[in-house]
Protein backbone atom coordinates (compact mmCIF):
# COMPACT_ATOMS: atom_id res chain seq x y z
CA UNK A 1 0.00 0.00 0.00
CA UNK A 2 1.31 3.11 -1.09
CA UNK A 3 0.00 6.31 0.40
CA UNK A 4 1.45 10.02 -0.18
CA UNK A 5 0.53 12.85 1.51
CA UNK A 6 0.84 16.61 0.70
CA UNK A 7 3.79 16.30 -1.56
CA UNK A 8 5.94 18.73 -3.48
CA UNK A 9 8.53 18.75 -5.61
CA UNK A 10 10.31 22.12 -7.01
CA UNK A 11 13.08 22.57 -9.49
CA UNK A 12 15.38 25.89 -8.89
CA UNK A 13 12.63 28.66 -7.79
CA UNK A 14 9.70 26.89 -9.83
CA UNK A 15 7.48 24.66 -7.93
CA UNK A 16 6.24 21.76 -9.70
CA UNK A 17 3.59 20.35 -7.91
CA UNK A 18 2.26 21.10 -4.40
CA UNK A 19 -0.24 19.35 -2.15
CA UNK A 20 -0.28 16.17 -4.17
CA UNK A 21 -1.92 13.30 -2.49
CA UNK A 22 -3.16 9.57 -3.35
CA UNK A 23 -3.63 5.73 -1.89
CA UNK A 24 -2.64 3.01 -4.05
CA UNK A 25 -4.33 -0.26 -3.27
CA UNK A 26 -3.75 -3.47 -4.69
CA UNK A 27 -4.37 -3.92 -8.39
CA UNK A 28 -4.45 0.05 -8.68
CA UNK A 29 -3.20 1.98 -11.32
CA UNK A 30 -1.77 5.27 -11.53
CA UNK A 31 -1.55 7.30 -14.83
CA UNK A 32 0.38 10.39 -13.86
CA UNK A 33 0.19 13.01 -17.34
CA UNK A 34 1.24 16.63 -18.18
CA UNK A 35 3.21 18.26 -20.36
CA UNK A 36 6.99 18.50 -20.98
CA UNK A 37 8.71 19.91 -17.81
CA UNK A 38 5.54 19.45 -16.05
CA UNK A 39 7.24 17.05 -13.16
CA UNK A 40 6.46 13.79 -14.04
CA UNK A 41 9.49 12.32 -14.19
CA UNK A 42 10.29 13.87 -10.71
CA UNK A 43 6.71 12.38 -9.09
CA UNK A 44 8.45 9.62 -9.51
CA UNK A 45 11.60 9.91 -8.70
CA UNK A 46 10.40 10.96 -5.38
CA UNK A 47 8.03 8.00 -4.86
CA UNK A 48 10.89 6.16 -5.58
CA UNK A 49 12.81 7.99 -2.74
CA UNK A 50 15.32 8.85 -5.55
CA UNK A 51 14.27 12.87 -4.94
CA UNK A 52 13.59 14.43 -1.79
CA UNK A 53 10.40 16.22 -1.84
CA UNK A 54 10.23 19.46 -0.73
CA UNK A 55 7.13 18.82 1.06
CA UNK A 56 5.03 15.82 2.26
CA UNK A 57 5.83 12.40 2.37
CA UNK A 58 5.64 8.91 0.56
CA UNK A 59 4.80 6.15 2.89
CA UNK A 60 4.65 2.47 2.38
CA UNK A 61 2.80 0.32 3.91
CA UNK A 62 2.38 3.30 6.77
CA UNK A 63 5.72 3.89 7.02
CA UNK A 64 8.02 6.83 5.27
CA UNK A 65 10.06 5.54 2.60
CA UNK A 66 13.30 7.63 3.95
CA UNK A 67 13.11 5.55 6.88
CA UNK A 68 12.31 1.89 5.39
CA UNK A 69 15.16 2.63 2.47
CA UNK A 70 16.09 -1.28 1.39
CA UNK A 71 12.54 -2.49 3.43
CA UNK A 72 11.22 -0.43 0.26
CA UNK A 73 13.17 -0.90 -2.64
CA UNK A 74 13.06 -4.72 -2.03
CA UNK A 75 9.55 -4.40 -3.16
CA UNK A 76 10.49 -2.08 -6.23
CA UNK A 77 10.78 -1.89 -9.68
CA UNK A 78 11.99 1.26 -11.25
CA UNK A 79 12.34 1.25 -15.44
CA UNK A 80 13.45 5.44 -15.80
CA UNK A 81 13.36 7.90 -18.35
CA UNK A 82 16.94 6.42 -19.27
CA UNK A 83 17.01 2.39 -20.13
CA UNK A 84 20.36 1.59 -17.16
CA UNK A 85 21.09 -0.69 -19.88
CA UNK A 86 25.23 -0.77 -20.16
CA UNK A 87 26.38 -0.56 -24.24
CA UNK A 88 29.32 -3.14 -24.11
CA UNK A 89 27.09 -5.89 -22.01
CA UNK A 90 24.67 -7.79 -23.40
CA UNK A 91 21.11 -7.87 -23.08
CA UNK A 92 20.69 -11.07 -20.88
CA UNK A 93 23.85 -9.92 -19.15
CA UNK A 94 22.07 -6.37 -18.51
CA UNK A 95 19.17 -8.40 -17.19
CA UNK A 96 20.80 -10.71 -15.19
CA UNK A 97 22.39 -7.32 -13.10
CA UNK A 98 19.14 -5.52 -12.95
CA UNK A 99 17.45 -8.54 -11.59
CA UNK A 100 20.59 -9.52 -8.83
CA UNK A 101 20.55 -5.71 -7.77
CA UNK A 102 16.40 -5.87 -6.92
CA UNK A 103 17.29 -9.33 -4.80
CA UNK A 104 14.95 -11.69 -7.63
CA UNK A 105 17.21 -14.68 -8.43
CA UNK A 106 16.06 -15.45 -11.34
CA UNK A 107 17.43 -18.53 -13.71
CA UNK A 108 18.39 -18.23 -17.04
CA UNK A 109 16.05 -19.65 -18.93
CA UNK A 110 13.80 -16.83 -17.68
CA UNK A 111 16.10 -14.03 -18.94
CA UNK A 112 15.93 -15.59 -22.55
CA UNK A 113 12.29 -16.31 -22.28
CA UNK A 114 11.47 -12.55 -21.10
CA UNK A 115 13.69 -10.92 -23.70
CA UNK A 116 11.94 -13.48 -26.31
CA UNK A 117 9.00 -12.25 -25.45
CA UNK A 118 10.12 -8.89 -26.70
CA UNK A 119 11.67 -10.25 -29.84
CA UNK A 120 14.91 -10.18 -28.85
CA UNK A 121 15.38 -13.68 -28.69
CA UNK A 122 18.27 -13.48 -31.59
CA UNK A 123 19.36 -10.51 -30.42
CA UNK A 124 19.97 -11.25 -26.92
CA UNK A 125 23.96 -12.27 -27.43
CA UNK A 126 24.62 -8.97 -29.15
CA UNK A 127 26.07 -6.20 -26.71
CA UNK A 128 23.31 -3.42 -26.35
CA UNK A 129 25.40 -0.59 -28.87
CA UNK A 130 24.19 -2.74 -31.70
CA UNK A 131 20.42 -2.68 -31.00
CA UNK A 132 18.55 0.19 -32.06
CA UNK A 133 16.56 2.79 -29.68
CA UNK A 134 13.69 0.48 -29.87
CA UNK A 135 15.06 -2.42 -28.94
CA UNK A 136 17.04 -0.76 -26.40
CA UNK A 137 13.95 0.08 -24.51
CA UNK A 138 12.42 -3.46 -25.08
CA UNK A 139 15.13 -5.08 -23.35
CA UNK A 140 14.68 -2.94 -20.86
CA UNK A 141 11.00 -3.30 -20.22
CA UNK A 142 11.74 -7.36 -20.55
CA UNK A 143 12.69 -6.78 -17.04
CA UNK A 144 9.21 -6.25 -15.89
CA UNK A 145 8.35 -10.17 -17.11
CA UNK A 146 11.12 -10.90 -14.49
CA UNK A 147 9.88 -9.15 -11.34
CA UNK A 148 6.09 -10.25 -10.88
CA UNK A 149 6.92 -10.74 -7.15
CA UNK A 150 7.86 -7.27 -6.77
CA UNK A 151 4.43 -5.63 -5.39
CA UNK A 152 5.01 -1.85 -6.76
CA UNK A 153 6.41 -0.90 -10.60
CA UNK A 154 7.01 2.62 -10.89
CA UNK A 155 7.31 3.12 -15.23
CA UNK A 156 8.64 6.58 -16.51
CA UNK A 157 7.16 6.92 -20.04
CA UNK A 158 7.29 2.90 -20.95
CA UNK A 159 5.84 2.81 -24.63
CA UNK A 160 8.44 5.70 -25.59
CA UNK A 161 9.95 4.48 -29.20
CA UNK A 162 8.07 0.75 -28.69
CA UNK A 163 6.34 -0.31 -31.61
CA UNK A 164 2.54 -1.96 -31.17
CA UNK A 165 3.98 -5.08 -30.79
CA UNK A 166 6.09 -4.27 -28.14
CA UNK A 167 3.41 -1.37 -26.37
CA UNK A 168 0.94 -4.26 -26.21
CA UNK A 169 2.95 -6.67 -25.11
CA UNK A 170 3.97 -4.07 -22.00
CA UNK A 171 0.43 -3.26 -21.82
CA UNK A 172 -0.06 -6.71 -20.71
CA UNK A 173 2.07 -7.37 -18.52
CA UNK A 174 1.39 -4.58 -16.69
CA UNK A 175 -2.04 -5.73 -16.55
CA UNK A 176 -0.99 -9.19 -15.62
CA UNK A 177 0.85 -7.49 -13.06
CA UNK A 178 -2.37 -5.91 -11.36
CA UNK A 179 -4.67 -8.64 -11.65
CA UNK A 180 -2.29 -10.61 -9.24
CA UNK A 181 -2.72 -7.28 -6.96
CA UNK A 182 0.14 -5.21 -7.79
CA UNK A 183 0.39 -2.02 -7.67
CA UNK A 184 1.63 0.31 -11.05
CA UNK A 185 2.38 3.82 -11.45
CA UNK A 186 3.67 5.17 -15.06
CA UNK A 187 3.68 8.07 -17.29
CA UNK A 188 2.47 8.52 -20.62
CA UNK A 189 1.98 10.90 -23.62
CA UNK A 190 0.35 7.57 -25.44
CA UNK A 191 -2.87 6.58 -24.92
CA UNK A 192 -2.62 3.25 -23.32
CA UNK A 193 -5.07 0.73 -23.04
CA UNK A 194 -4.83 -1.56 -19.62
CA UNK A 195 -7.09 -4.22 -17.91
CA UNK A 196 -6.70 -2.28 -14.71
CA UNK A 197 -9.48 -2.88 -11.38
CA UNK A 198 -9.00 0.51 -10.61
CA UNK A 199 -7.45 2.58 -12.41
CA UNK A 200 -6.49 6.93 -10.88
CA UNK A 201 -5.29 9.50 -13.31
CA UNK A 202 -3.33 12.58 -12.34
CA UNK A 203 -2.84 15.14 -14.66
CA UNK A 204 -0.02 17.72 -13.41
CA UNK A 205 -1.05 20.51 -15.89
CA UNK A 206 -4.62 20.88 -13.13
CA UNK A 207 -3.28 20.16 -10.09
CA UNK A 208 -6.45 18.99 -7.95
CA UNK B 1 22.72 -10.04 -0.68
CA UNK B 2 25.94 -11.72 -1.96
CA UNK B 3 24.44 -12.89 -4.94
CA UNK B 4 23.75 -8.72 -5.62
CA UNK B 5 27.57 -8.11 -4.51
CA UNK B 6 29.03 -11.20 -7.35
CA UNK B 7 26.96 -9.91 -9.92
CA UNK B 8 28.32 -6.30 -9.49
CA UNK B 9 32.02 -6.96 -9.30
CA UNK B 10 31.02 -9.10 -12.32
CA UNK B 11 30.01 -6.68 -14.09
CA UNK B 12 32.22 -4.30 -13.65
CA UNK B 13 35.02 -6.74 -14.46
CA UNK B 14 33.59 -8.04 -17.79
CA UNK B 15 32.95 -4.40 -18.71
CA UNK B 16 36.65 -3.66 -18.07
CA UNK B 17 37.07 -6.38 -20.05
CA UNK B 18 35.16 -5.57 -22.71
CA UNK B 19 36.62 -1.43 -22.32
CA UNK B 20 40.09 -3.48 -22.05
CA UNK B 21 41.34 -0.25 -24.34
CA UNK B 22 40.78 2.21 -21.36
CA UNK B 23 42.19 -0.34 -18.86
CA UNK B 24 45.65 -0.41 -20.76
CA UNK B 25 45.98 3.38 -21.34
CA UNK B 26 46.40 3.79 -17.75
CA UNK B 27 48.46 1.10 -17.19
CA UNK B 28 50.68 2.13 -20.23
CA UNK B 29 50.30 5.64 -18.43
CA UNK B 30 52.13 4.40 -15.70
CA UNK B 31 55.12 2.74 -17.60
CA UNK B 32 55.42 5.86 -19.37
CA UNK B 33 55.94 8.11 -16.73
CA UNK B 34 57.42 5.89 -14.17
CA UNK B 35 60.30 4.79 -17.69
CA UNK B 36 61.04 8.61 -18.54
CA UNK B 37 62.29 9.97 -15.33
CA UNK B 38 65.49 7.45 -15.74
CA UNK B 39 65.82 8.73 -19.49
CA UNK B 40 65.55 12.31 -18.48
CA UNK B 41 67.95 11.93 -15.65
CA UNK B 42 70.78 10.22 -16.80
CA UNK B 43 72.69 7.09 -15.86
CA UNK B 44 73.64 8.15 -12.34
CA UNK B 45 73.21 4.94 -10.36
CA UNK B 46 72.96 6.93 -6.85
CA UNK B 47 70.31 9.47 -7.47
CA UNK B 48 68.13 7.17 -9.47
CA UNK B 49 68.14 4.72 -6.92
CA UNK B 50 67.09 7.48 -4.26
CA UNK B 51 64.33 8.98 -6.45
CA UNK B 52 63.05 5.34 -7.44
CA UNK B 53 60.00 5.33 -4.49
CA UNK B 54 58.87 8.83 -5.05
CA UNK B 55 58.26 7.99 -8.69
CA UNK B 56 56.52 4.63 -8.75
CA UNK B 57 54.69 6.25 -5.93
CA UNK B 58 53.49 9.59 -7.74
CA UNK B 59 52.82 7.63 -10.89
CA UNK B 60 50.64 5.11 -9.75
CA UNK B 61 48.72 7.95 -7.92
CA UNK B 62 48.38 9.97 -11.14
CA UNK B 63 47.64 6.18 -13.27
CA UNK B 64 44.62 5.97 -10.66
CA UNK B 65 43.18 9.44 -11.26
CA UNK B 66 43.64 8.44 -14.87
CA UNK B 67 40.82 5.31 -14.36
CA UNK B 68 38.74 7.06 -11.24
CA UNK B 69 37.34 9.80 -13.46
CA UNK B 70 34.71 6.75 -14.80
CA UNK B 71 34.20 5.16 -12.32
CA UNK B 72 30.38 6.44 -11.87
CA UNK B 73 29.81 8.82 -14.52
CA UNK B 74 28.63 6.17 -17.28
CA UNK B 75 26.59 4.93 -14.55
CA UNK B 76 25.20 8.26 -13.77
CA UNK B 77 24.60 9.28 -17.66
CA UNK B 78 22.78 5.76 -19.00
CA UNK B 79 20.24 5.38 -15.47
CA UNK B 80 22.16 2.02 -13.79
CA UNK B 81 23.14 4.26 -11.04
CA UNK B 82 19.85 5.02 -10.36
CA UNK B 83 18.93 0.83 -9.91
CA UNK B 84 21.82 0.59 -7.71
CA UNK B 85 20.33 3.21 -5.50
CA UNK B 86 17.27 1.39 -5.19
CA UNK B 87 18.50 -1.63 -5.09
CA UNK B 88 17.26 -4.19 -2.50
CA UNK B 89 21.68 -4.70 -1.17
CA UNK B 90 22.71 -1.96 0.64
CA UNK B 91 24.43 1.01 -0.97
CA UNK B 92 27.42 0.70 1.07
CA UNK B 93 28.03 -2.50 0.03
CA UNK B 94 27.29 -2.37 -3.96
CA UNK B 95 30.20 0.47 -3.14
CA UNK B 96 32.23 -2.09 -1.99
CA UNK B 97 31.81 -3.91 -4.54
CA UNK B 98 32.53 -1.82 -7.15
CA UNK B 99 35.75 -0.23 -5.14
CA UNK B 100 36.90 -3.65 -4.99
CA UNK B 101 36.69 -4.48 -9.16
CA UNK B 102 38.17 -0.48 -9.87
CA UNK B 103 41.04 -1.85 -7.85
CA UNK B 104 41.62 -5.48 -9.38
CA UNK B 105 41.41 -3.50 -12.50
CA UNK B 106 43.58 -0.61 -12.11
CA UNK B 107 45.35 -1.26 -8.66
CA UNK B 108 46.55 -4.56 -9.63
CA UNK B 109 48.54 -4.31 -12.19
CA UNK B 110 50.61 -1.49 -11.07
CA UNK B 111 51.50 -3.51 -8.00
CA UNK B 112 52.56 -6.44 -10.21
CA UNK B 113 54.81 -4.09 -12.73
CA UNK B 114 55.85 -1.93 -10.35
CA UNK B 115 59.14 -4.38 -9.08
CA UNK B 116 59.79 -4.74 -13.28
CA UNK B 117 59.67 -0.96 -13.02
CA UNK B 118 61.96 -0.81 -10.61
CA UNK B 119 64.92 -2.27 -12.09
CA UNK B 120 65.62 0.56 -14.15
CA UNK B 121 66.25 2.68 -11.20
CA UNK B 122 68.60 -0.35 -10.17
CA UNK B 123 66.40 -0.94 -7.18
CA UNK B 124 67.87 -3.32 -4.52
CA UNK B 125 66.65 -6.44 -4.97
CA UNK B 126 66.17 -6.81 -1.26
CA UNK B 127 63.78 -3.58 -1.23
CA UNK B 128 61.20 -5.23 -4.43
CA UNK B 129 59.06 -7.41 -2.02
CA UNK B 130 58.74 -4.74 0.40
CA UNK B 131 57.56 -2.27 -2.57
CA UNK B 132 55.11 -4.61 -3.32
CA UNK B 133 53.75 -4.81 0.49
CA UNK B 134 53.73 -1.04 0.27
CA UNK B 135 51.28 -0.70 -3.07
CA UNK B 136 49.54 -3.42 -2.10
CA UNK B 137 48.46 -2.00 1.16
CA UNK B 138 48.38 1.25 -0.46
CA UNK B 139 46.49 1.54 -3.58
CA UNK B 140 43.22 0.27 -2.37
CA UNK B 141 43.13 3.34 -0.34
CA UNK B 142 43.89 5.07 -3.22
CA UNK B 143 40.42 3.42 -4.66
CA UNK B 144 38.71 4.01 -2.07
CA UNK B 145 39.69 7.68 -1.47
CA UNK B 146 39.32 8.76 -5.10
CA UNK B 147 35.86 7.12 -5.28
CA UNK B 148 34.59 9.63 -3.18
CA UNK B 149 36.13 12.35 -5.04
CA UNK B 150 35.12 10.80 -8.17
CA UNK B 151 31.40 10.38 -6.63
CA UNK B 152 31.40 13.88 -4.92
CA UNK B 153 32.26 15.42 -8.86
CA UNK B 154 29.77 13.58 -10.58
CA UNK B 155 27.43 15.16 -13.01
CA UNK B 156 29.92 18.46 -12.82
CA UNK B 157 31.19 19.99 -15.55
CA UNK B 158 34.88 19.53 -15.74
CA UNK B 159 34.77 17.01 -13.47
CA UNK B 160 37.52 15.60 -14.30
CA UNK B 161 39.75 18.35 -13.45
CA UNK B 162 38.16 19.20 -10.08
CA UNK B 163 38.16 15.74 -9.45
CA UNK B 164 42.43 15.71 -9.40
CA UNK B 165 42.06 18.68 -7.44
CA UNK B 166 39.92 17.18 -4.60
CA UNK B 167 41.63 13.72 -4.27
CA UNK B 168 45.17 14.48 -4.76
CA UNK B 169 45.58 16.24 -1.31
CA UNK B 170 43.89 13.35 0.50
CA UNK B 171 46.35 10.81 -1.34
CA UNK B 172 49.47 12.65 0.18
CA UNK B 173 49.50 10.51 3.59
CA UNK B 174 49.54 7.46 1.23
CA UNK B 175 52.42 8.88 -0.52
CA UNK B 176 54.65 10.13 2.31
CA UNK B 177 53.93 6.81 3.77
CA UNK B 178 54.67 4.25 1.01
CA UNK B 179 57.59 6.19 -0.34
CA UNK B 180 58.93 6.40 2.94
CA UNK B 181 58.82 2.62 3.43
CA UNK B 182 61.29 2.07 1.17
CA UNK B 183 63.71 4.77 1.89
CA UNK B 184 63.78 3.98 5.61
CA UNK B 185 64.62 0.15 4.43
CA UNK B 186 67.04 1.75 2.04
CA UNK B 187 68.84 3.56 4.97
CA UNK B 188 68.89 0.19 7.17
CA UNK B 189 65.72 0.64 9.05
CA UNK B 190 62.76 -0.99 9.89
CA UNK B 191 60.09 -0.55 7.33
CA UNK B 192 57.64 -1.94 9.74
CA UNK B 193 56.10 1.17 11.29
CA UNK B 194 55.29 2.54 7.52
CA UNK B 195 53.79 -0.58 6.52
CA UNK B 196 51.38 -0.62 10.14
CA UNK B 197 50.34 2.70 9.49
CA UNK B 198 49.56 1.88 6.06
CA UNK B 199 47.59 -0.84 7.51
CA UNK B 200 46.01 1.53 9.39
CA UNK B 201 44.69 3.86 6.41
CA UNK B 202 43.92 0.95 4.68
CA UNK B 203 41.51 -0.15 7.57
CA UNK B 204 40.42 3.76 8.10
CA UNK B 205 39.85 4.18 4.75
CA UNK B 206 38.00 0.72 4.21
CA UNK B 207 35.70 1.76 7.05
CA UNK B 208 34.55 5.10 6.37
CA UNK B 209 35.51 5.70 2.33
CA UNK B 210 31.89 3.39 1.33
CA UNK B 211 29.63 5.66 3.81
CA UNK B 212 30.83 8.51 2.31
CA UNK B 213 30.66 7.56 -0.90
CA UNK B 214 27.05 6.19 -0.73
CA UNK B 215 25.99 9.95 0.85
CA UNK B 216 27.71 11.71 -1.69
CA UNK B 217 26.03 9.06 -4.86
CA UNK B 218 22.48 9.95 -3.18
CA UNK B 219 23.37 13.65 -3.34
CA UNK B 220 23.93 13.39 -6.86
CA UNK B 221 20.30 12.00 -8.28
CA UNK B 222 18.45 14.36 -6.44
Amino acid sequence: MLEVRALEATRGDVTLFRGLGFTLGPGALLRVTGANGSGKTSLLRALCGLLLPAAGEVRWKGENIRRLREEYWKHLAYIGHANALKDELTAEENLAVACALSGTAVPHSRIRAALEGFGLGERRRLPVRALSQGQRRRAALARLALCETLPLWILDEPFAALDAAAMRQVQSLVGAHLARGGMAVLTTHQEARIEAPSATDINLDRPS
Amino acid sequence: MTAALRAVVRRDLLLAWRRRSDVATAVLFFVIVVSLFPLAIGPEPNLLRAIAPGIIWVAALLACMLSLTRTFESDHADGTLDQMLLAATPLGMIVIARVLAHWVVSGLPLVILAPVLALQFDLEPDLLPLLVAALLLGTPVLSLVGAIGAALTLGLRGGGMLLALLVLPLYVPVLIIGAGALDAAAAGQSAHPHLLLLTALLVLAGAFAPWAISAALRISAE
